[in-house]
């Protein structure tokens, strides 16, 4: 009964927690880490690494945010349009640069460092980490999604969406395509995705219109449609997340997934039987002969804007994206390199046994659109796309324009 | 009026005070600075951009499609738990009242869920009826993804309502149940009524103001309804309810006067429904002696 005030002194208490251990020395400023809980302890060890290597300039403190990407972010707006001094590295999701950038919470990166920050980075990565021809964070991780499927029930993986409904539809039962359809961020990206791959955007170059042009827009939502309709898709569809897909996975009940890499090592662990027949290749192409464009994930190391210790920051986030730490990153946590060479890495190469793959298909990788407006736009493609059983194409095409319109000029519900 | 009486009724005031002024700083003031920054367009991200707009918001929220879809689930969930928690409410506040063995625990065991965070209990139940990870299909052999469908999303958040706070209902009904005098209960039998007569002509009654207190108090409660759904649908499957609504355009789309407008709009309508109940049915909130 008393839950919304239980919330209440929760967060309040919360808050009160995370503020109270920020004071620092005047000789060693304590710089913290905003980031979210990375459970191999990944993290911690390159902020450790750093301050131990910074020679007594900066000790580098982790404050762990959720791991859901929405929650992060509502922890730290608020902070951050507070003034929040105590705010100095932020791992940012690549979907925030925009925002926070445009509200003046991060600060730009000078041009001597941001050409450090840049240099042997996939230029996709780079990207996501600009606006406005700035850069405002250094890439750290990444991600991208890849086609994971049962080698021992499809001999060749397929190569367009529709093969692959087609191919599980013949395989009965056990053909089950896992995918994500939950009404949230992920519905985005899926949409995203299948649209790049089709030669569509969301938004026209300025990101101030929109495009959603006819053509790829229609072929996107068929698919949406085709996939939700066919009795080879898993029923819970409509409430699945990348977690929920892969734990049906695991069960062997499945044959195609659209996942990110974490699947690999935890199919390993909790399901060696599934892992021995797992492979991966991919993500389908809308157009036949036209690889697909998926959508990039990962995060990028920004500067508060409030910060005290600006030019420690910046160096201290340099260093936490090293190729040792993004090393450690990948080998412990399982988290993608922003990199290009690391991908030639043994280690990382043991962890990814994939990694040819993955840095072919982030190079062809596309960004959510950069508009600072970007939650709402996000807001309103899920919000109208979802349950895809119900997606009309050619009606739910102006829908989308519709309620994209009205998302960019910040008004009325979604 | 006397001196003495006039003191005493300053003295009253006094006492009162600092009460009166820790509500006014931590209600009244959140609600008066909502209601003035649900005139402008105000957007969190962009602070400079502020506008006053009058009832611009206003007129965006009532027009829209998402605020009357919504204030009509949470209508529904509100109708749709209260009703169900008044009745089983009444059951458990007889096997409280009634039991004769071991009253201590019959009455713990049913307060249990109510002890239990909403959050805790609301993903139980999402796991629960989870075809994968769940009991439930297994238990009646069904197969499909209860939450992936809007009535039968509907069906769980409204019976995670009533698991959770059907004990709150059968305490407050109890509290009501030992104010009926047993001498009247005894008379009405030795006039021959049975117990389905007595419970309807004599306890029933004299429960009506307690009753409706906790009608009260329960409705407004569901009708702020948050966590429940945020945790099992997050509003998916055209399930949102109004604080929903308030959230998104608040807290994740940093909307300071569309999502000032949606909260002032909410309080509006909790405010009608106590009215209705204060007024129409003439709930005393005062508790004082019933005739």
């Amino acid at each position: 009964m008393t839950s919304s005030s239980t919330w209440f002194i929760l967060s309040f208490a919360a808050v009160i927690s995370m503020g109270g251990c920020q004071r620092s020395s005047p000789q060693r400023p304590k710089l913290r880490w905003y980031v979210f809980d990375e459970p191999s302890g990944a993290f911690e060890r390159a902020a450790k690494r750093c301050s131990e290597s910074s020679e007594d300039r900066y000790t580098i403190e982790v404050a762990p945010l959720p791991a859901d990407a929405d929650q992060q972010r509502e922890q730290l707006v608020r902070r951050l349009a507070a003034g929040d001094s105590s705010i100095d590295i932020i791992g940012m999701d690549v979907i925030w640069t925009a925002e926070l950038a445009e509200a003046g919470w991060i600060l730009p990166w000078p041009e001597d460092l941001a050409s450090k920050a840049r240099e042997g980075r996939l230029s996709s990565i780079v990207d996501t980490a600009s606006y406005e021809d700035e850069l405002w964070a250094v890439p750290f991780t990444t991600n991208a999604q890849l086609l994971w499927y049962r080698a021992d029930r499809v001999k060749e993986p397929p190569a367009t969406w529709e093969q692959m409904i087609r191919m599980a539809e013949d395989l009965g039962d056990r053909g089950t395509i896992q995918a994500q359809g939950e009404r949230y961020e992920g519905l985005t990206v899926f949409f995203i995705s299948l649209l790049a791959s089709a030669g569509g955007s969301v938004l026209g170059p300025d990101g101030d219109t929109v495009s959603l042009d006819e053509e790829p827009t229609r072929q996107a939502l068929s698919i949406m449609q085709r996939l939700a309709k066919s009795p080879a898709t898993d029923p819970s569809l409509a409430t699945t997340r990348e977690d929920q897909a892969r734990l049906a996975f695991e069960t062997g009940e499945s044959t195609f997934m659209i996942n990110y890499t974490f699947v690999w090592p935890s199919a390993k662990s909790n399901a060696p039987e599934v892992a021995s027949h797992m492979r991966w290749a991919r993500w389908p192409s809308v157009l036949e002969g036209k690889p697909s464009r998926v959508t990039v994930g990962g995060i990028n190391l920004g500067v508060g804007a409030h910060t005290r210790h600006p030019g420690l920051a910046r160096e201290a986030a340099l260093c936490l994206a090293s190729e040792h730490n993004q090393r450690l990153a990948a080998t412990m946590g399982g988290l993608p390199p922003s990199t290009a060479t690391l991908y030639d890495d043994p280690a990382v190469r043991e962890t990814f046994p994939f990694a040819d793959l993955l840095r072919e298909t982030l190079r062809d990788a596309v960004h959510r659109p950069k508009t600072p407006l970007y939650v709402d736009v996000s807001l309103a493609i899920s919000h109208t796309l979802h349950p895809m059983r119900d997606v009309e194409p050619a009606e739910d095409t102006e829908r989308l324009r519709d309620a994209v319109q009205r998302a960019l000029r910040s008004e009325g519900l979604l | 009026m006397s001196a003495r009486r006039m003191a005493e009724r300053r003295l009253a005031w006094l006492l009162c005070a600092p009460a009166a002024t820790a509500m006014l700083l931590v209600t009244a003031y959140p609600m008066l600075y909502a209601s003035w920054l649900s005139l402008f367009r105000y957007d969190l991200r962009f602070p400079d951009e502020r506008q006053l707009v009058g009832l611009d918001n206003y007129v965006s929220v009532l027009t829209s499609e998402a605020w009357w879809q919504a204030l009509f689930n949470t209508t529904l969930i509100t109708l749709g738990s209260v009703s169900c928690e008044l009745i089983l409410g009444f059951v458990f506040a007889l096997v409280m009242h009634r039991a004769v063995l071991g009253l201590r625990l019959v009455r713990t065991a049913l307060l249990v869920p109510y002890g239990i965070i909403t959050v805790v209990a609301a993903m139980s139940w999402r796991f629960a009826f989870d075809p994968t990870t769940g009991f439930v299909n297994a238990l009646l052999g069904l197969e499909g993804a209860w939450l992936a469908e809007r009535w039968s999303a509907f069906f769980i958040i409204i019976q995670t309502e009533i698991w959770k706070t059907t004990p709150f209902m059968g305490l407050l009904l109890l509290a009501g149940l030992t104010l009926v005098p047993v001498d009247l209960l005894r008379a009405a039998r030795v006039d021959g009524a049975n117990a389905v007569q007595r419970f309807f002509k004599v306890t029933l009654p004299l429960m009506r103001p307690v009753m409706l207190v906790a009608l009260l108090f329960r409705t407004l409660d569901a009708f702020r309804i948050f966590d429940t759904v945020f945790v099992q649908t997050r509003g998916a499957q055209s399930t949102d309810t109004v604080s929903i609504v308030g959230y998104d355009a608040l807290i994740t789309r940093l909307n300071l006067g569309l999502g000032s407008a949606v909260s002032v709009l909410i309080f509006l309508c909790v405010l009608a429904i106590a009215a209705l109940y204060v007024k129409g049915l003439g709930v005393d909130v005062a508790d004082r002696e019933a005739p």
